[in-house]
């Protein structure tokens, strides 16, 4: 054993992307390389940019060391969007592939390929929905609820960290070494030793193992929130319908992830320690791997859809000027497919070999959730019924989610119907299904509630022209890259194909890569919109805070917040609080008298233990035992040495609080109070006009 | 489906006014728009809604229920939805306007229970469909059924005969209207046999054995493919499933007994190295229980491993 070996492990010079594509010039290794270079290029003029600008220090002691829900909620959202790019461009290149490759070898080899589809899975699931959601929830869920912050701020730091440690192994991946080939479910005994012997595999486990982690604790972290720090009144019947998801969401969580844990990690041992958990040999066995990862599986897409279900609870309700309909409907079905989607897991295998009544019973269970999946969508409808519907982005993207959701809930019950399943499981006829769903169900409410939500967090209203262009681009743009593949699906097409042996299929790729090429334009839009508005943002200020005339408690303060959230925690009397208090008059008010109000010191020990964590996993993938060591030994150290600090919290003395307040106050007060028919021009400084 | 429609005769000899060729282009426009959907719609003819055999031809009709059903339930939600949020957007003064308005009985009663009624109806048929079309439910016939071992390797399949001692790979042949009884394993990693006009999905995984019932109705050609991904040559695992006449049947049968190829360890050991084949090859001998020796892992399993070292280069 050299010395190299010990220092690097199993890199080599051709682990390298660059050094792969100079060896063997192929047009699919230029293509690595060219990501690669992508990620090298975006991370070098970042650093440079930041060194320019002189924003490390800001950086660092703003952002990255801060335990605020609402920045950790911020950090979390735009990392998914850089992930989101990435994930969508290699979507892009799988349509392209697929488009050109039939009956040729197209542009990228059968490995790339299967890197491809394994990474945009693995991300969008995990690096993309996700974080997208917990970004979402960490900023708004303690606002609804009247809450300073999360219950563990400093533990929400070390998941986001976990988080973004998961998405640099991703990124790493490109660069250094090649990533599984295995798909985002990783089925062993495919991804075992004997069959998968490079670091693929093990990118895949580690980084699903970093993210894992993270939403976990996430999920412990948000329900004891919801638990034990609501304002005083806000009872569970009171709690605004985005809240519920979250809870739903983060109980999902907190029993969905660890049998992914675990699967990976038995994952691991099998391939590390020459355990015998899936493998082929030595009684080793690949069913109960597909079992415990769809045991996760299955909830993970409600943990991806029901944080959506909230935002258009919210969004219609908010946009339609009116009460939402069926409250107490909308809680029950949200708890019911949450419990639902714990005993539904077999149906992605209805085709392992189980009895007649087995399949029978689990495809039942499946068209079960459809119901309360129906009363919701028609919750919404009937929430616009004798309402003043706003026809703008954010409702926009509702509307386009109900049309089109349900036709992926028909999709749904086709494939639980087992003698179906058996003809298009496996086939693009589910990959149009489960984007069918996540697309409308997941991207289109994250869109939604970030116009909703966004000039709360940073004090200006998005570009409403760009939010319809966004719109159109995702809405045709889905129809034009999935309804092809349905069909293509019901003609045997197996996913994952690399190449195409039927010309006839043509027209039907070609179709679905101007859908692909139309949804990567709306992912330009946003970031145009974004970067417009912020242009802009002197035109579109709404300081006071209540742009839209809306009805929860995050509507209560200036935008953007205070760090402490609430000068005085609010006293809760009934559903849609803030609401009441606009129509008896008391939302522009100052407290009677103001407290000192303590919150968490910034900390590094999040962003310590989370990359402490990646490193140490970094070298597990590479073998390289003396890094594995330290990254552990950085992460527990932290963790033990961070325990023994009792100095952990900071007071902002009560005069502060209220100079604020008073400012703000003053400012509602001068503000001039906006009818909803002028809530788009500059006008609307964030004062609504009551209106009965 | 129809052969497509190529070309689009000139709508009207008399095209001389802009609006006339504007609608002859039109016209040309929809025609090659139709040629090209119909040319697309022959995709379907690959696939089970071009059944070839009573499994697939039950699993449609299934397939075509459950759609109608759900079309009905999401019908009224694709409706509904833009009608009411037009209807009811803020510029129209003339909708009524109930902000506090948030719930009804009767509205509760729709939204609730006619999507269970209907969930009832749909499971009553599920159940029984998913009983009849139980893969291991044997095709109802008064012929004894064909046995067929199948077993997944990379990148190809092998199917063997056992009562005729005779294999092929990437290519079976079966007796049109004789029932055929499957019984799949795997030399390598979990794999998915679809065969889209006869039969549906079933795993053949390692160390076991599933089982799958088809038949073929007409001779003809028909194909199969390896839908679960199991590596680079993926793509190229499939196969030719020809229906034939009983008498073509013993005539193949007999043919591919003269070739002097012997399924034995050796063979099979070779068989189940990583490879894609051009072509599919017969064994006109099979050495007897060779089928369950797979199953129990008797032969050694093929050198993925090692051949993933060579390969490894990072
Ligand atoms: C936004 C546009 C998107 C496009 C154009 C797109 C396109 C694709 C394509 C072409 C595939 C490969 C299909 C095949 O196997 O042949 C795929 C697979 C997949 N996509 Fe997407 N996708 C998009 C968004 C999403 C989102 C939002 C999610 C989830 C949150 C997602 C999750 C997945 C997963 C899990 C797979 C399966 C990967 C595997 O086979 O292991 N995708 N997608
Ligand atoms: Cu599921």
């Amino acid at each position: 054993m050299t010395i190299w070996h010990i220092l690097l492990g199993r890199l080599t010079w051709s682990s390298l992307a660059f050094v792969r594509a100079w060896r063997d010039p192929t047009l699919s290794e230029l293509i690595g390389a060219a990501a690669a270079a992508i990620a090298v290029g975006g991370a070098v003029v970042l650093f440079g940019l930041l060194t320019y600008l002189r924003a490390w220090r800001y950086l660092w002691s703003e952002w990255l060391t801060s335990l605020d829900h609402k920045r950790i909620g911020i950090m979390y959202m735009v990392f998914a969007g850089v992930m989101l790019a990435r994930a969508l461009i290699e979507a892009v290149v799988i349509r392209t592939q697929q488009a050109i490759a039939i009956n040729n070898q197209g542009i990228v080899g059968p490995e790339h390929f299967a890197e491809l589809f394994s990474t945009h899975g693995t991300i969008m699931v995990f690096f993309v929905g996700m974080p997208l959601l917990i970004g979402l929830m960490n900023y708004v869920m303690p606002l609804q609820i009247g809450s300073r912050d999360v219950a563990f701020p400093y533990l929400n730091s070390i998941s986001l960290w976990l988080t973004i440690g998961g998405g640099i192994m991703m990124m790493a991946s490109l660069v250094v070494g090649k990533f599984s080939t295995g798909g985002w479910s990783g089925y062993p005994p495919y991804t075992e030793l004997a069959f998968n012997g490079g670091v693929g595999p093990d990118y895949w486990i580690w980084s699903v193992s970093l993210s894992s982690l993270g939403a976990l604790m996430t999920g412990i972290n948000f329900a004891v929130t919801i638990y034990k720090f609501r304002a005083p009144g806000m009872t569970w019947m009171r709690l605004p319908l985005f809240t519920w998801t979250s809870l739903c969401t983060s109980i999902l969580m907190i029993f969905a992830v660890p049998p992914l844990t675990i699967a990976t990690l038995m994952l691991a041992a099998d391939r590390y320690l020459g355990m015998h958990f899936f493998t082929n040999d030595l009684g080793g066995n690949m069913m109960n791997f597909v079992n415990l990862f769809w045991l996760f599986g299955h909830p993970e897409v409600y943990i991806l859809i029901l944080p959506p279900f909230g935002v258009y609870s919210e969004v219609v309700s908010a946009y339609s000027s009116k009460e939402l309909y069926g409250y107490t409907s909308l809680v029950i079905a949200t708890m019911a497919i949450a419990i639902l989607s714990f005993t539904v897991w077999l149906h992605h295998f209805f085709t392992m070999g189980q009895s007649a009544p087995i399949n029978a019973f689990f495809g039942i269970a499946t068209m079960l959730i459809g119901i309360p999946t129906g009363v919701k969508i028609y919750d919404w409808i009937w929430t616009m019924f004798w309402g003043e519907v706003r026809l703008n982005t954010a409702m926009l993207f509702s509307i386009g989610f109900m049309v089109t959701f349900v036709i992926g809930g028909m999709s749904g019950i086709i494939l639980a119907t087992p003698p179906v399943d058996y003809m298009v499981h496996n086939t693009l006829f589910l990959i149009a299904h489960f984007h069918n769903m996540l697309i409308p169900g997941m991207l289109y409410g994250v869109i939604a509630g970030y116009y909703y939500w966004f000039p709360k967090a940073f004090g200006f209203r998005l570009s409403e022209k760009w939010g319809r262009r966004t719109f159109f681009c995702f809405f045709v743009g889905f129809y034009l890259a999935f309804m092809p593949l349905y069909v293509m699906g019901l003609g045997g097409v197996a996913r994952r194909s690399q190449e195409l042996f039927d010309p006839t299929l043509r027209p039907w790729t070609i179709v679905a890569e101007i859908g692909a090429l139309l949804l990567f334009t709306g992912l330009a839009c946003i970031f145009i919109q974004l970067y417009v508005s912020i242009k802009q943002r002197h035109q579109t200020r709404v300081p006071v805070g209540d742009p839209w005339d809306a009805r929860g408690l995050e509507w209560s303060m200036s935008a953007p917040p205070p760090e402490y959230n609430f000068a005085v925690i609010p006293q809760v009397s009934r559903r849609d609080a803030f609401y009441w208090r606009k129509k008896y008059d008391g939302a522009y008010r100052p407290a009677d008298h103001y407290r000192d109000i303590e919150l968490p010191k910034n900390s590094m020990c999040g962003i310590l233990v989370g990359m402490g964590l990646t490193a140490c996993f970094f070298g597990f993938v590479w073998h390289i035992w003396w890094l594995a060591f330290l990254g552990f030994a950085v992460a527990f150290g932290t963790a033990v040495v961070r325990s023994f600090n009792r100095d952990v919290n900071r007071v902002i003395p009560a005069a502060e609080v209220a100079a604020h307040d008073r400012r703000w106050l003053d400012r509602a007060a001068a503000a001039r109070p906006i009818p909803r028919h002028l809530e788009l021009t500059p006008e609307n400084e964030g004062l609504a006009k009551w209106q009965g | 489906m129809k052969r497509p429609i190529r070309h689009a005769r000139p709508a009207t000899p008399r095209a001389h006014s802009s609006r006339a060729r504007l609608l002859t282009r039109i016209g040309a426009i929809m025609a090659s728009l139709a040629a090209l959907s119909l040319s697309g719609c022959s995709v379907l003819s690959r696939g089970f809604l071009a059944p070839g055999g009573p499994v697939a031809h039950a699993e449609r009709h299934e397939f075509f229920f459950v759609s109608v059903v759900m079309l009905l339930v999401i019908g009224p939600v694709i409706l509904l939805a833009p009608l009411i949020a037009w209807h009811y957007r803020l510029a129209n003064t003339k909708s009524a306007f109930r902000p506090q308005w948030g719930f009804s009985w009767i509205l509760e009663g729709l939204i609730w229970i006619p999507p269970t009624i209907i969930v009832i109806v749909l499971a009553v048929f599920l159940v029984q469909r998913t009983e009849q079309l139980d893969p291991y439910r044997a095709i109802p016939s008064n012929l004894p059924p064909l046995q067929v071992d199948v077993v997944s390797l990379d990148w190809k399949w092998l199917f063997i005969y056992p009562e005729l001692h005779i294999a092929s790979v990437n290519q079976l042949i079966l007796p049109a209207n004789r029932p055929v009884h499957m019984s799949l394993t795997s030399g390598t990693v979990m794999q998915s046999l679809l065969m889209p006009r006869l039969a549906g999905q079933i795993y053949a995984m390692t160390g076991m054995v599933t089982q799958l019932n088809l038949a073929i109705s007409e001779p003809g050609t028909y194909w199969g493919e390896n839908a679960q991904y199991n590596g680079d040559g993926f793509v190229k695992q499939k196969f030719q499933v020809m229906g034939v006449t009983p008498a073509d049947f013993s005539h193949w049968v007999a043919s591919v007994k003269q070739t002097p190829k012997v399924l034995d360890d050796k063979a099979y050991h070779n068989l189940s190295q990583e490879s894609t084949i051009p072509q599919p090859i017969t064994f006109g001998t099979v050495e007897p229980g060779i089928f369950a020796k797979i199953v129990h892992q008797v032969i050694p399993p093929g050198d993925a491993a090692k051949h993933e070292e060579a390969k490894y280069d990072g």
